[in-house]
């Protein structure tokens, strides 16, 4: 049986560096065929879908979305039975990533890009692709390393209280009234295109500050973050049900729908 | 009234007791010297008279009046209570001194200055007590106001440190230098006179960001200059993803402005317009003149096709640099020019932003 040879994904916006890392991997990995190079991070989730690569090769700071939310949206949407590709992020500068990258579950390089730590990265990548089985499960050390990494974006002060303190009420605009929305009586804050929807028990509401933004504002405590875009308050979790699939559904006192737990916020809901 | 003002001393700072003595040194000599004066007036009478004398209303009118002024709020610009509480402290500090202080000393000697036979000492000492407390409280106001004065220049000092370091800090921004110098690495293997292009506008750029606060003027054209530096490395960085314009009448190259006032404006643009926006966009930079009430003004407009200020993440807690870029074009505006010098920020047609400056065309005096 022959192995097919592995192919990448390259996702760097600036052209120039994109040409030079392909050119890099001609060297440092012959085999490696780079089946797409694209330049936003929306296109990235597209385009590794489209081509189940490998390798994935994300610059963290892209237009559309980041590498790192990028890599979250994969981790979620990425099909059963198949063996997630070994994550390699690319950074000019970001002390935190490089901070969360030491235990390096996920590798990352740092630009400009040097031959020879190129070649050391290829050969973890190669070791990891030949060490695991086809349809190995992504490792909880990644996981656990891609939440670090998307929440020491979110808060640069981490773990320190925010600034402004803790939010007490949310300010809903309904046409012109503003009605006040005790954080207390919160159930859920969902991501919706540019809005956020705030369940209570009993409404809805609609506002425009970003879910990033409310995050930073909440106790976390309180606020559990089940998916990239749903914040639920933990004392209204009422349970988790795992489907024949495996994916993760919690379900809310005082709700009627089910929340979609993300891959990479599971872990939270494995029984004692 | 006292309810009133405890609050208000609760919250003064504390009180310094190094300082409190060297105000108590400074009294007790002052005491000395009145007391060798006396004595040198009026030798035939012991020394012991005017010392103690001199020694317990000094020393009582200084607790009165440098303790006192606690109990009040103080001018920030004097370090003394402001107002009336200002002249009545000394005031009710010389009486209180003065009654107090003779009692003191009454109880030193064992008798009584109240009775007929001290009554013409007890005038002179009045006297004295005034004068006394008058040029003690002037010597101890000027003092702790020149304090006042020189911890204030160095806050400000201080203040204005921070903010070169923080404009540095932005402007020499480790994300855009190593990237930029990732790209110079890519192209000095596969296109060296480009590489050498890249780098002389890199050259420039360093030398104009570390160089650039202390000029205090410079001609439009060389303004113009460094943003095209700047351009034309993000050009290379964002490939097709950027295109620009700068468009500077002939006129108005020879005109006065503040350097890299602009380029907060079009970094902005950049990070906050283009860089999140998946197809990238163009950046114009214009000038133009326009006729104000108070004459010509000069108008730059940064325009960029960008994603716009609704979406923008500067209103955004988590890029703090931002918020800096403008306040610090306002803060600049604002000092050189008055209510003249301003900022506006547009939302462009479509998406987009222009941000458009407005001062004085004439040269500012400073």
């Amino acid at each position: 049986m022959i192995i097919p040879a592995p192919r990448a994904l390259i996702a760097e916006d600036e052209p120039l560096l994109a040409a030079a890392l392909r050119h890099e991997l001609g060297q440092a990995w012959p085999e490696l065929e780079v089946a797409a190079s694209v330049g936003d991070g929306l296109s990235a989730v597209r385009e590794a879908l489209a081509l189940q690569p490998e390798v994935l090769f994300f610059d963290i700071r892209m237009p559309g979305q980041s590498g790192l939310e990028a890599a979250a949206e994969l981790v979620d949407a990425w099909p059963d039975g198949k063996a997630f590709p070994a994550l390699v992020f690319l950074t000019a500068y970001d002390q935190y990533a490089v901070q969360a990258f030491e235990a390096q579950a996920v590798d990352y390089l740092l630009k400009p890009l040097q031959a020879g730590r190129l070649q050391k990265t290829v050969a973890r990548v190669q070791q990891l692709l030949a060490a695991r089985s086809a349809a190995a499960p992504l490792s909880e050390t990644t996981l656990a390393q891609l939440r670090s990494l998307l929440g020491a974006g979110l808060s640069p002060a981490t773990g320190a209280a925010p600034a402004g303190g803790l939010l007490r009420f949310i300010q809903a605009g309904h046409g012109s009234r503003i009605e006040m929305v005790p954080v207390d009586e919160v159930l859920v804050f969902e991501a919706a295109d540019k809005y956020v929807r705030v369940l209570t028990a009993a409404r809805e509401h609609l506002i425009r500050t970003p879910l990033r933004e409310l995050l930073a504002q909440l106790d976390t405590q309180q606020f559990w973050q089940i998916h990239r875009g749903t914040l639920v308050r933990a004392s209204a979790i009422a349970s988790a049900v795992r489907s024949e699939s495996g994916k993760l559904t919690l379900q809310l006192h005082g709700r009627p729908e089910a929340f979609a737990v993300s891959r990479l916020y599971a872990a939270q809901f494995r029984a004692m | 009234m006292e309810a009133d003002t405890a609050p208000k001393a609760a919250q003064a700072p504390k009180i310094d007791w190094i300082d409190k003595l060297r105000h108590l040194l400074q009294t007790l000599a002052f005491c000395l010297a009145i007391a060798a004066i006396q004595y040198a007036v009026q030798p035939e009478r012991p020394y012991e008279l005017p010392l103690v004398y001199s020694l317990a209303i000094g020393s009582l009118t200084w607790a009165c009046i440098d303790f006192g002024r606690h109990l009040f709020p103080s001018n920030a610009a004097t370090g003394w209570p402001a107002g009336i509480p200002g002249i009545a402290l000394p005031a009710c500090g010389m009486v209180l001194g003065y009654l107090g202080g003779t009692a003191l000393a009454d109880a030193w000697f064992g008798w009584s200055s109240w009775d007929g036979s001290g009554l013409a000492q007890l005038r002179v000492s009045v006297v004295i007590t005034l004068l006394a407390g008058l040029a003690g409280t002037y010597f101890f106001y000027t003092r702790g106001h020149s304090a006042t004065l020189r911890a204030q220049v160095s806050e400000v000092r201080t203040q204005a440190t921070e903010a070169r370091l923080k404009l540095l800090e932005a402007q020499l921004e480790p994300h855009m230098m190593f990237n930029t110098l990732a790209n110079l690495r890519v192209l000095i293997a596969t296109d060296p006179p480009r590489a050498q292009a890249m780098l002389d506008h890199l050259i420039a750029y360093l030398r104009a960001t570390l160089g650039g606060a202390r000029a205090a003027l410079h001609p439009l054209a060389d303004e113009f200059a460094r943003l095209a530096d700047y351009l034309e490395i993000m050009a290379v960085r964002m490939g097709p993803r950027l295109a620009f314009a700068l468009d500077l009448p002939e006129a108005l190259r020879g005109v006065p402005v503040p350097p890299l006032l602009l380029q907060p404006l079009v970094e902005n643009a950049i990070r906050h317009g283009l860089e999140p926006q998946v197809a990238g966009g163009h950046i114009g930079v214009h000038a133009s003149t326009r006729f104000g009430p108070d004459g010509a003004l000069l108008v730059l407009e940064v325009v960029d096709t960008g994603v716009g200020l609704a979406q923008s993440p500067a209103h955004d807690t988590n890029h703090p640099g931002s918020h800096f870029g403008l306040t610090q074009v306002r803060e600049r505006l604002a000092t050189l020019y008055g209510a003249q010098g301003t900022l506006e920020l547009i939302a462009g047609d479509a998406d987009g932003t222009c941000a458009r400056v407005t001062f004085p065309l004439n040269s500012p005096t400073p």
